[in-house]
């Protein structure tokens, strides 16, 4: 039950200077790619749509998921997960303790939540690994389970913040389709920002480029 | 709620300091009811500028005061200029830090148990040498001049500028800087003097001020190794203060205004001294000598180094031997017998000292650590990433303004209120010595603290609070333990503040070391700086203790910082 995620006038400032203007629209599903150099803004866009954008930024424009205005939602209320270039697992809680963290509170009973952690393992690839530690993991692991923590989460949209970067190449393939497989069986609308030309063809949809501010 | 955590911070802090010097300026200039003073006269100034010996008590103060402060920085800087980036800095890295953690009391009882000339570098020196057979009749702890005061404050100001420096040292490139000049035909010390101290002075300026407005006004440390004819200014306010006439209240308050002053005249000729220093070193900086009195300096820092090593243990050793001899006659450097009896008679008295030290100390540590989080997590939720340096001044506001100068007026007001000897205004008084500690030690792990761990939870539906409570705060379990350990040391180092407004009703374990330590048993008095050091000590090693085992885990959480 994903909507389309709507960027309506988005035109975010830094003390009276342009940084980015942009509309969009992103079906069920489907990546809008934005490319750019570093500096140019791409991660404050995504700050934006997530709504953790702050000063000293000024920003204007409007966030549509679905039948939703987000402008005035709180960030934890906007139900866009977002994917870093780092996993960012929180390091004093097991894979499990990371997954379960990220599970809706409306889901009570203990053993469906465990249930679901163990199935979103199995279908990563991870059988087994609920009670380890984070840290044990190599980064391709690691990295599946920050995708898997966000997917739980049953976010209606998501943002990729350049996750495959920091991969090296075997790896940044795999763990792409993993992602891109997840956005598609998801339906979810999805904003990625990267400076690789291969992510973009990876991800097959709009492509807006940013030039340095 | 979170809101409120600033205020309540500044309040709790600035209030007593800022209550106490209108209590205490009032009283200085004849103003105050419940004595009888009811107009504005300066006969307290009279009787305070009559006072025999005030002269020296002030000259005094200000020469160990500016000599400590000198002293601590100079052997400091010759240490890391010797020794930076070789063994011997990591050396004293390791070993400077749990030296943070002994009160200071601890540290000058352990000296003056060292030096006295009946103490232990006597009875080495008498049993190797047979002389001299007795105990010469020398004043060296109390002597006139305050260098065995010096000596003892220094002691504990060198780890703790050493600290300082460590923390300073990663903004000033000191690794590339000095390979640049050493590349450029610099010698070790000249590189480290010319290319790193320039730029690492000004980060540790608050500290060494804070040295030396502590040096200045000391009172604990004087009352152990200070001058007693006369006693140094901050040590006769005391006097006054515990006077049963009670007029030298009024006499006591202006002596507080003119501590205040002493130390306001110290930071200004300290200031005078930084201005003529770097007016003399800017030729030297750039006249291009590749040597900076290498060997010298390298010798004032392997001399005081070494002073250190001897000296620090031997007070460790004389403390543990005196609170367990039982017969120890002089020349000998160990008793001739040893008994349990110095510990078991002083039980029931330690066990009662002991719980009150805690209760304050535990108090005044988790008042100050809710407070540092919220005023820190509010800071976070206003988008401000970091607490601005408006935060950090109002925190070293305690640290430099001298105690003795405003804590009169906070007892005077407290009994006028009736609160003084309870344990709430105790603990209070506390916090505005324990906070700004807590709150410098637990604001640079929560700065670093990676700020996508709130956006990824926030786009995993997590609210504030729950982020705060189920991930940054377990996170930071390691650095929340440091800060509380911390405090809990500051609070039991505390004797002024204890013992102004606690009385006689809160004794502590410090406040009976100090009332001890005139009496001269040296066995009971080893026990009670044993005992003040133990609870620091046992406090940093639960700080440590428990992270490790609560994340035996947790490879990410085990090993850092």
């Amino acid at each position: 039950m994903t909507g389309t995620l709507r960027l309506d006038g988005i035109r975010i400032r830094i003390a009276g200077r342009e940084l980015l203007s942009l509309s969009a629209t992103i079906g069920p599903g489907e990546v809008l790619t934005v490319m750019g150099p570093s500096g140019s803004g791409k991660s404050t866009l995504l700050a934006f749509i997530a709504g953790t954008l702050g000063p000293p930024f000024e920003a204007q424009g409007s966030v549509v998921l679905g039948t939703r205005t987000l402008d005035r939602s709180p960030p934890e209320r906007r139900r866009i997960g977002i994917l870093f270039q780092d996993d960012l697992l929180f390091p004093h809680l097991s894979v499990g303790g990371n997954l379960a963290f990220a599970i809706p509170p409306d889901i009570r009973e203990r053993a469906e939540r465990r249930a679901r952690v163990e199935a979103a393992l199995t279908e990563a690839g991870l059988e087994g690994f609920s009670d380890r530690d984070p840290a044990t993991l190599s980064g391709g692991q690691r990295a599946r389970v920050s995708a898997l923590r966000v997917i739980l989460s049953q976010p209606e949209a998501l943002l990729l913040d350049e996750p495959f970067s920091k991969l090296d190449a075997a790896l940044r393939d795999q763990f792409r389709n993993f992602v891109f497989g997840e956005v598609r069986r998801n339906r979810l609308p999805t904003v990625l920002v990267t400076h690789d030309p291969a992510d973009a063809a990876a991800a097959g949809g709009q492509l807006v480029a940013i030039a340095r501010a | 709620m979170f809101r409120f955590a600033p205020a309540a911070t500044i309040l709790l802090v600035l209030g007593p300091v800022a209550a106490g010097l209108a209590g205490t300026v009032l009283p200085a200039f004849g103003y105050l009811p419940a004595l009888g003073g009811t107009a504005l006269s300066l006969d307290p100034w009279r009787v305070l500028a009559g006072t025999p010996g005030l002269d020296r008590s002030v000259a005094v103060a200000l020469i160990v005061g500016l000599s400590t402060t000198a002293l601590s920085l100079a052997v400091v800087l010759a240490i890391s200029a010797a020794s930076y980036g070789t063994v011997a800095f990591a050396f004293a890295r390791r070993t400077l830090s749990p030296l943070l953690a002994v009160p200071h009391v601890a540290v000058a009882l352990g000296l003056a148990f060292v030096m006295a000339p009946s103490g232990l570098a006597f009875r080495i020196f008498a049993t190797f040498t047979g002389w001299p057979d007795r105990p010469p009749d020398l004043l060296i702890v109390n002597d006139p001049w305050g260098l065995s005061l010096c000596a003892g404050l220094s002691l504990k100001e060198i780890p703790f500028l050493f600290l300082m420096l460590l923390a300073a040292l990663p903004q000033t490139d000191a690794d590339r800087s000095l390979a640049v000049a050493r590349s450029l035909g610099y010698g070790r010390v000249a590189a480290w003097l010319k290319v790193v101290v320039p730029r690492l002075y000004p980060q540790m300026r608050l500290p060494v001020l804070a040295v030396l407005a502590y040096s200045v006004s000391a009172v604990d440390v004087a009352l152990v190794l200070g001058p007693t004819t006369p006693p140094l200014l901050a040590v006769r306010i005391v006097q006054w203060m515990s006077d049963p006439d009670l007029a030298l209240r009024f006499v006591a308050a202006a002596g507080a205004v003119l501590q205040a002053v002493l130390v306001v005249v110290a930071l200004a000729a300290w200031r005078l001294g930084e201005l003529a220093l770097s007016y003399l070193a800017r030729d030297w900086l750039i006249g291009g000598t590749r040597r900076a009195g290498d060997a010298a300096i390298r010798g004032f820092a392997a001399v005081t180094g070494a002073a250190m090593l001897v000296v620090l243990p031997l007070a460790a050793y004389s403390l543990v031997a005196w609170s367990f001899a039982d017969f120890w006659t002089y020349p000998q450097a160990a008793p001739a017998a040893w008994t349990l009896r110095n510990w078991t008679g002083e039980g029931a008295r330690v066990g009662h000292l002991l719980a009150n030290s805690l209760l304050v100390a535990l108090l005044a540590s988790a008042l100050s650590l809710v407070l540092a989080v919220g005023w820190l997590e509010n800071d976070v939720r206003r988008g401000r990433e970091y607490a601005g340096s408006a935060a950090l001044w109002i925190v070293y506001v305690p640290l430099v303004a001298p105690q003795i100068a405003y804590l009169p007026g906070i007892q005077i007001l407290l009994v006028r209120a009736a609160l003084d000897e309870t344990l709430a205004a105790v603990v209070l008084v506390h916090v505005v010595y324990v906070l700004p500690y807590v709150f410098l030690s637990l604001s640079d792990p929560w700065r670093t603290f990676d700020a996508r761990y709130r956006l990824a939870a926030a786009g995993l539906g997590a609210s504030p609070d729950r982020f705060l409570f189920r991930i940054r705060l377990p996170m930071l379990l390691r650095a929340l333990l440091t800060a509380f350990a911390l405090g809990v040391a500051v609070s039991i180092g505390q004797y002024v503040a204890t013992a102004l407004v606690a009385g006689a009703h809160w004794p502590t374990i410090t406040t009976e070391a100090i009332a001890l330590s005139a009496g001269g048993n040296r066995r009971i008095v080893a026990i009670y700086a044993l005992l003040q050091s133990a609870i620091p000590f046992v406090g940093f090693f639960l700080a440590l203790a428990i992270p490790a085992i609560v994340f035996r885990n947790r490879r990410a959480l085990r090993g850092a910082g």
